[in-house]
């Protein structure tokens, strides 16, 4: 599978997703610099973390209208696979791809720590390789994490099963005390309602290797990349 | 010509910053503080020198880009 992954001025998670997605599962993934304009033949898109244009404005406000996010745009009304993960879900919530905003952290504190994520439905190309009842530990390291959308969107993405991950305790309890940003129904992540494109404010990335304390982000590549080749099986039948 | 444009959060939107403000207020001593909200300011110098014009542009800018109508509400004063 050809991964895409998206550099803006400022992102700095793009080497480490392409560390995982290269080197840790064995996949081709490559750079693509914001101002490119086609994503060539990519199967996925990632949108990393970072600092896109130094959160001038807003976080994730001018990335959007980067010359590479029409492909973006493109690439997903047919039915693409985009990830984006901290940043790159700022900036997709931005762009309208997904659902809501990400607004300053409850405490107003940046919070740079292990969370645990319970993953909300497998019923998504970025979920179905979770192990039922498996939680995530994958760190956090944001200070614009809390999700926020109006209750008419909170209840359709209840509706539509679009949450996909939520802050909770060890023990999958869906706490306040396990919220590290405030976000409403404890929201780390979310999906469109075509299910294509999802976006998490955690780093999964950070995650796919046990030397670095957990390996359970890479059960999210490996879910999108399970999807891809199931795809592919089925156009090539 | 000159825009100025205030950026504020929407009441539904929990503005932490505004309480964090509030309280401190509070504890220097400044009593009746009903509440803080923090919001942007920006102020777009206009070349053009037509108002209508300016402020139909610009109210699409604060849609499209200079605030989020999710989160944020805006205000746009042209002045001369």
């Amino acid at each position: 599978m050809n991964f895409a992954v998206l550099q803006f001025p400022a992102s700095n998670c793009d080497q480490d997703a392409v560390h995982v997605l290269r080197d840790v599962l064995g996949h081709s993934a490559r750079y693509v610099w914001h101002k490119e304009t086609l994503l060539g033949d990519a199967d996925a898109v990632i949108v990393p973390g970072g600092f896109a244009y130094g959160d001038y404005l807003r976080t994730g406000a001018i990335a959007r209208f980067s010359p590479v996010m029409a492909a973006v745009q493109q690439f997903a009304s047919n039915g693409g696979l985009v990830l984006g993960i901290c940043n790159g879900f700022q900036i997709l919530c931005e762009a309208g791809l997904l659902p809501g905003a990400l607004i300053r952290n409850r405490s107003l504190q940046f919070r740079c720590e292990h969370v645990f994520l319970k993953t909300a439905t497998v019923d998504s190309p970025f979920t179905s390789k979770i192990p039922t009842g498996k939680l995530l530990k994958i760190p956090i390291a944001h200070g614009e994490g809390c999700y926020f959308a109006d209750e008419a969107t909170l209840a359709e993405l209840q509706a539509k099963n679009q949450i996909l991950w939520q802050y909770c305790n060890a023990k999958g309890e869906l706490t306040d005390d396990a919220n590290p940003n405030g976000s409403l129904l404890n929201i780390a992540g979310v999906s469109n309602e075509r299910r294509n494109v999802a976006g998490l404010m955690p780093h999964p990335e950070r995650a796919s290797e046990e030397i670095l304390g957990s390996a359970d982000g890479r059960l999210i590549f490996e879910s999108m990349i399970h999807a891809l080749q199931t795809r592919e099986a089925a156009e090539a039948a | 010509m000159k825009a100025k444009i205030i950026i504020t959060p929407k009441k539904a939107v929990v503005d932490p910053q505004g309480k964090t403000v509030q309280n401190a207020l509070a504890q220097m001593g400044y009593t009746g503080v009903a509440a803080v909200h923090v919001g942007k300011y920006l102020e777009v110098e206009l070349t053009s020198g037509d108002k209508d014009l300016a402020r139909r542009q610009l109210d699409e800018a604060c849609h499209k880009f200079l605030s989020n109508p999710i989160i944020e509400d805006y205000k746009l004063e042209i002045v001369e």
